[in-house]
């Protein structure tokens, strides 16, 4: 049994009036939501001959994410700033009911996080992809990810078009260029900036051999290994990026 | 002609910059000059290897504002472009100065900041090396004559893709030893060639390569310091003779030459440094070979005499190129991991030779007292190669 609501300014406990117009107001802030189909875990074997488990995050699990990318809000290399204090806002979002229908992957490393992606569904047909956050680099973890994160919405959610935007030149070459996206310019993606690009149907099965990987049903003992998500490297990760970082952890 | 020794070396952390070409450059050239303990003795001359500056870092004149901000008035002072051998090439400046006795200290130093500009600028700039009228105008790029150089070879000498894949693995194990070197990652076999997500972690870049058989683009700078050899026991530190050094050439256009599997600039090199150094293949203890692509460490070891032609992959097999073996190659993680900052690269060979012969690699410390050092160091597709042989002592 939750605890009763309190006043803070009066210094009461709520009555079961109040408690309910909080319910109601909370209910009218909560965005309404679509109904979203899991994505299946899998395992790539990466180049350094370690296994990646790429599985759904749960809201749980967002306390532990915020806690391991904050440091990387303040790291003005590679957009690592701005992608990640976007992604923290929006894994907040997501654990405070604020945004709509959005869903998270993880990459995870004998249980350590290797990297972040996420999006969510506009709607029945049409996804919006957020970000994608690599913590353990030069393995194409984050290549890896976004392709999952294509996966998703077009195998598991059953969606047509995914509409994209890069933050960094190396998103704009790894998702506009690689795959190659559609410019959909007509659209405003919604996190702002640069027009929406966009994958279709086609141009992801066109990709999927070249791009997308892995390998399920996933074993029992493998998954396990890939809970509770444990602190990502940030020391090497910055000494990878430029030796005299580690200096900010 | 007076022998030359090295009496220091510096470099910088190989990988992405923070600071500007000119300050990586100070830095490694700052190491050199403390690494020797010169004191209050004066420089006679600096040589600056670079590639890309004028293009990539809008710069030039490099060696004039390295002597300038290292305040090493009145040294004189030129910048070397000789492509991707343009250390090495500073080096050979830098031996003919003292070896003539019209200087007696020189520094080298080699930098390049490529990282300023983006991958397809960077593959561009340096597809300028290619033929411009038989190979540039057709979009031939240095990635693609590898690619089409590895395919002759293969079908020629019976070497496999494993063969590529377990130079890229010996030398990202050895890079990861290396706290100076860019790509820190070891990789395995089933990672990048064998296992289900290989071909995703491996894409084609110029089939038959794919991406870990080729360099990263690096920045990076290194620096040596020359001193006659009968002045090395001035300086602190245990000196290395240049004893050979060897340059040759071949045609700029690869298909005009009668074999393209022969690398033949890199045979004649190599067969002049071993003549000066009146030393042979059989003698070297560790080589830094140029594998700007892992098809090349392979044809080089051929080239320059340590395994028969077409049979350096069975050596790799036997695993007589790692650290241990019988003559460890690229054991600094070489231009694959440790990085190719292109015009520095001649002259990070040689410190990581003088690191290895001094006995200070640390981790990567090839054992049993190394006593002599090879280098190759491979211009435009091999169009242009000087090979340097190094001995412990003077």
């Amino acid at each position: 049994m939750s605890p009763p609501l309190y006043d803070w300014d009066t210094g009461e406990s709520l009555t079961s009036e109040e408690e309910r117009m909080i319910d109601e107001l909370e209910a009218m802030l909560r965005p309404p939501a679509l109904p979203m189909a899991p994505y299946p875990p899998k395992s790539i074997l990466l180049a350094s001959g370690e296994v990646m488990v790429v599985r759904q995050a749960s809201v749980d699990e967002v306390d532990a994410m915020l806690r391991y990318i904050q440091p990387l809000v303040w790291l003005d290399r590679d957009y690592y700033d701005i992608v990640a204090a976007r992604l923290f806002a929006e894994l907040l979002g997501w654990k405070a009911h604020r945004v709509r229908d959005e869903y998270c992957l993880v990459g995870v490393i004998d249980g350590v996080l290797a990297g972040i992606v996420n999006g969510r569904m506009f709607d029945a047909k049409h996804g919006i992809s957020f970000h994608t956050l690599t913590l353990k680099r030069g393995l194409r973890v984050g290549s890896h990810l976004f392709a999952s994160k294509m996966e998703h919405h077009v195998e598991y959610l059953g969606q047509d078009e995914v509409w994209i935007v890069a933050e960094s030149p190396i998103g704009h070459r790894r998702w506009m260029i690689e795959y190659p996206l559609d410019k959909k310019f007509e659209i405003q993606h919604e996190l702002g900036g640069a027009p929406s690009w966009v994958l279709t149907r086609d141009t992801y099965f066109k990709a999927k051999s070249r791009l997308v990987t892995g390998t399920r049903p996933v074993s029992a003992e493998l998954l396990a290994r890939s809970y509770p998500l444990r602190e990502p490297d940030l020391r090497t990760m910055l000494v990878q990026i430029e030796n005299t970082l580690e200096a900010r952890l | 002609m007076r022998d030359v020794a090295i009496i220091g070396v510096g470099s910088t952390q190989f990988g992405r910059a923070q600071w500007s070409l000119l300050k990586m450059m100070c830095e490694a050239s700052h190491d050199a000059i403390t690494d020797a303990g010169i004191g209050e003795r004066k420089l006679d001359a600096v040589y600056v290897a670079n590639l890309g500056a004028p293009r990539n870092n809008r710069m030039a004149g490099l060696a004039s504002a390295l002597v300038d901000r290292l305040n090493l008035f009145p040294a004189a002072a030129e910048t070397i472009e000789n492509g991707p051998a343009s250390g090495a090439s500073a080096i050979k400046h830098g031996l003919h100065s003292v070896a003539s006795g019209l200087c007696d200290l020189v520094l080298v130093c080699g930098g390049e900041r490529m990282q300023e500009v983006n991958n397809f600028e960077a593959t561009e700039f340096v597809s300028f090396l290619s033929h411009r009228y038989a190979e540039y105008v057709y979009g031939v790029t240095l990635p693609a004559l590898a690619g089409m150089f590895t395919r002759l070879y293969m079908e020629r000498y019976g070497l496999r893709p494993e063969h590529l894949a377990m130079v890229a693995i010996k030398n990202h194990a050895n890079g990861a030893l290396n706290k100076k070197a860019h790509l820190r990652i070891p990789v395995t076999m089933e990672g990048i060639l064998t296992g289900p997500d290989a071909l995703n972690n491996n894409p084609w870049i110029a089939e038959p390569l794919r991406f870990f058989d080729c360099c990263p683009v690096s920045d990076g700078a290194s620096a040596v310091l020359l001193a006659p050899a009968a002045r090395a026991k001035e300086f602190q530190r245990t000196p290395v003779l240049i004893a050979g050094l060897g340059q040759a050439t071949d045609t700029h256009a690869v298909h005009e030459r009668p074999d393209p599997t022969e690398l033949t600039a890199v045979r004649l090199a190599a067969e002049k440094a071993f003549a000066m150094a009146k030393l042979g293949p059989q003698d070297i203890h560790v080589a830094e070979l140029h594998d700007a692509f892992t098809i090349l460490e392979i044809a080089e070891s051929e080239e320059a005499g340590f395994f028969e032609k077409g049979k350096g992959h069975q050596a790799l097999e036997r695993g007589e190129t790692r650290i241990g073996g019988r003559l460890p190659i690229n054991p600094s993680g070489g231009l694959k991991a440790r990085g190719h900052p292109v015009g520095n690269t001649g002259v990070s060979q040689i410190v990581e030779l003088v690191l290895q012969l001094r006995g200070e690699a640390g981790d990567y410390q090839v054992p049993n007292q190394p006593q002599h050092g090879f280098a190759v160091n491979f211009g435009g597709f091999g169009n242009n190669v000087i090979a340097t042989v190094l001995k412990r002592g003077v």
